[in-house]
């Protein structure tokens, strides 16, 4: 059989650059960013009062604007890894159910393009958006911090603080791959957004509460547990069903990153720990091969649903 | 473009298409050349669409050989695309951006060049008289606005084949006969015009010839008056209004009458071997009866039409009952 002729990527660009400036004008984006804005500001600023106080002492002022929590807000961290999906949603569970229901896929593949590009169109422009509103984000806590704290923060800092945004736009690629996923297989928006949206509150709230019992299910509490706490294979396996989760993998990236004191996400032995300084600080290489397993987790995922929505959206029929 | 065999712009042959064990299209021909409007009818479900969605590579067919424009939709979709303009049954703008837009954006899709694209949009629109909205948004266009801003969009394409499926479906009268005047436009341009359509007094108004599909198969095709010599049997039509004792008796006796059929009470129709008008009147006239109206019946398709298919029912309860 001949191979199909012409390029993947014909009209990619076209379709990019549609979706991007769609997204950007969209009252939807416009709302979710505000939401996003006010939430993660109101975090820092709680941070900051309490950091003002610790400034001479901290090698690590600007990730604290990150990862401090102040009673009764979230860190910004938290807020972001509960509002990213929200906005990845939001941006993607209309893609490619909203053509069908616009009535404009069938013109739109009647031009000379391939149904890649249109998925990969949107995909990236989603992304892109994504990564606009996250860098600005970003831009808008460094300034902040500087302006507040007085402090200029170190290379090895915006090197973490890059690697967060790295790691947040991988997470918010997995949302947004979930979304187009639920946009392609069903045809009404409405039913898409409540699919993505209930896969989005089951990952992040039912799913530690549901490893815990199936690890509890599988490894019932000995007495001996009672006395010595849980054994190596119950923490082993309840982290293994917890990491199945994004927000889980999220979560423990954001960890080693934000946090340079981190030395480990799972269990550690005693004897592991002999002749560490604790507290202190691991470079920045180390760190971040600490975290690799998670971010290749949340990167492979990506790629896992888009293919899924690829290959359903490739053997859909055309006339709606 | 003189060579004949050139001008034959869509070749199909034993054209196939299955879904599970269903054929839904089942092995049909089509030659159709440039600057000729054809025309698919027949029922829902009798394959019309899913042989345009063949022809324009949006469906993998299950067997035969199709090429458009001298490509094979199969395996050069995009080739195929490049020439084909499409106007769905059911065509959607982006409301939120102005018929302009709108055809940007497919004008980029298309791979028109940069500096092209204006002029050839303000063309098309301009074709079909939609210039004045130009950049006003597609959200507020009625139905029949979409329809012409969807055909603007062949226009743009300079497609050397527009398909139109349904093109006049749920159009104003008025809206309809500009519309098929804009498709007469098209043939002047020597483009290919396929046309499906269930309006058959338009098909015939506008079709050079029409292809009448039933169950996946082309059941006739032809120019619309070898369509009636096919299913009516040829022969000079004749409607009549007239009361009178024993008429089709009456109509029998005269030379040439070939058929009489009684529709209601004083209503007849007849297949005659020529003009029998004169002979009729003067028959019914000398028979004591009074003659009301006398007519004679173009053949229409949607007569075709109807004749075809009812004959089709009446096999199938034949079918039925053995």
């Amino acid at each position: 059989m001949a191979r199909r002729s012409g390029s993947v990527w014909t009209g990619c660009g076209t379709v990019f650059m549609k979706e991007f400036a769609d997204h950007l004008g969209s009252g939807r984006m416009r709302v979710l960013e505000w939401l996003v804005l006010l939430t993660g500001i109101g975090a820092v600023y709680t941070a900051i009062q309490d950091l003002k106080n610790t400034t001479s002492q901290d090698p690590f002022l600007f990730l604290r604007l990150f990862t401090n929590a102040h009673d009764p807000l979230p860190s910004f961290m938290a807020v972001l890894g509960f509002l990213i999906p929200l906005v990845a949603i939001g941006l993607g569970f209309d893609s490619v159910n909203g053509e069908f229901n616009r009535r404009t896929m069938s013109r739109i593949l009647a031009q000379p393009v391939y149904r890649d590009a249109l998925l990969l169109g949107k995909f990236f422009a989603g992304l892109a958006t994504l990564g606009v509103a996250l860098v600005t984000l970003w831009l808008l806590i460094i300034g902040l911090g500087l302006i507040t704290l007085g402090v200029p923060p170190s290379s090895e800092e915006v090197i973490r603080g890059i690697a967060f945004l790295v790691v947040s736009l991988a997470y918010g690629g997995l949302w947004l791959a979930v979304a187009m996923l639920c946009s392609v297989i069903f045809r009404a928006a409405a039913t898409s957004a409540l699919v993505a949206l209930g896969l989005w509150l089951l990952m992040s709230v039912l799913w530690p509460l549901l490893s815990q019992f199936i690890t509890s299910a599988i490894f019932p509490t000995t007495e001996l547990n009672l006395i010595m706490g849980p054994s190596y294979t119950q923490i082993m396996l309840q982290q293994t069903l917890a990491r199945l989760s994004p927000n889980t993998l999220y979560a423990e990236s954001l960890l080693g990153i934000m946090h340079p004191s981190t030395r480990a996400l799972g269990p550690v032995f005693m004897d592991q720990l002999q002749g560490a300084v604790m507290g202190n600080p691991l470079p920045l290489g180390q760190s971040l091969l600490l975290v690799w397993p998670q971010v290749t987790s949340l990167i492979a995922g990506v790629i896992v649903l888009f293919v899924g929505a690829y290959v359903v959206f490739q053997r859909q029929e055309v006339r709606a | 473009m003189a060579d004949p065999a050139n001008d034959i712009i869509i070749a199909a042959s034993g054209l196939k298409k299955l879904y599970g064990r269903v054929p839904a299209v089942d092995g049909i021909d089509l030659a159709i050349k440039r600057g000729e409007i054809f025309g698919l009818l027949g029922p829902n479900g009798a394959g019309k669409t899913t042989t345009i969605l063949m022809l324009l590579g949006l469906t993998e067919a299950s067997g035969g050989t199709v090429t458009v424009a001298g490509f094979n939709p199969m395996r050069e979709p995009l080739e195929v695309k490049r020439h084909v303009g499409y106007l769905p049954d059911s065509v959607g703008f982006y409301d939120n951006l102005t018929a302009r837009q709108n055809l940007r954006y497919t004008a980029k899709l298309a791979g028109i060049g940069r500096d092209a694209i204006e002029s050839r949009i303000s063309d098309g629109l301009a074709r079909v008289r939609l210039r004045d909205v130009a950049d006003n948004k597609v959200g507020t266009f009625s139905h029949g606005m979409r329809r012409r801003l969807g055909l603007a969009e062949v226009i743009m394409k300079r497609a050397e084949v527009a398909i139109l499926d349904e093109p006049t479906s749920g159009l104003d009268p008025q809206a309809t006969f500009e519309f098929l005047d804009m498709i007469r436009g098209l043939k002047a341009d020597r483009v290919a015009v396929l046309l499906s359509s269930h309006l058959l007094d338009q098909v015939q108004a506008v079709c050079d010839r029409v292809a009448l599909f039933n169950r996946g198969k082309i059941a006739i095709e032809g120019t619309v008056e070898k369509l009636s010599q096919q299913v009516l049997g040829g022969g000079y039509g004749v409607d009549i209004e007239a009361v009178g004792s024993d008429l089709p008796r009456v109509f029998a006796g005269i030379d040439g009458v070939l058929r009489v059929t009684q529709s209601d009470d004083g209503h007849y129709r007849l297949v005659a071997a020529r003009d029998i008008r004169a002979e009729l009147g003067a028959a019914i006239v000398a028979s004591g009866g009074a003659l009301m109206r006398l007519d004679h019946v173009e053949p229409s398709l949607d007569t075709v039409y109807r004749h075809y298919f009812e004959g089709q029912h009446h096999t199938e309860g034949q079918h039925g009952a053995a």
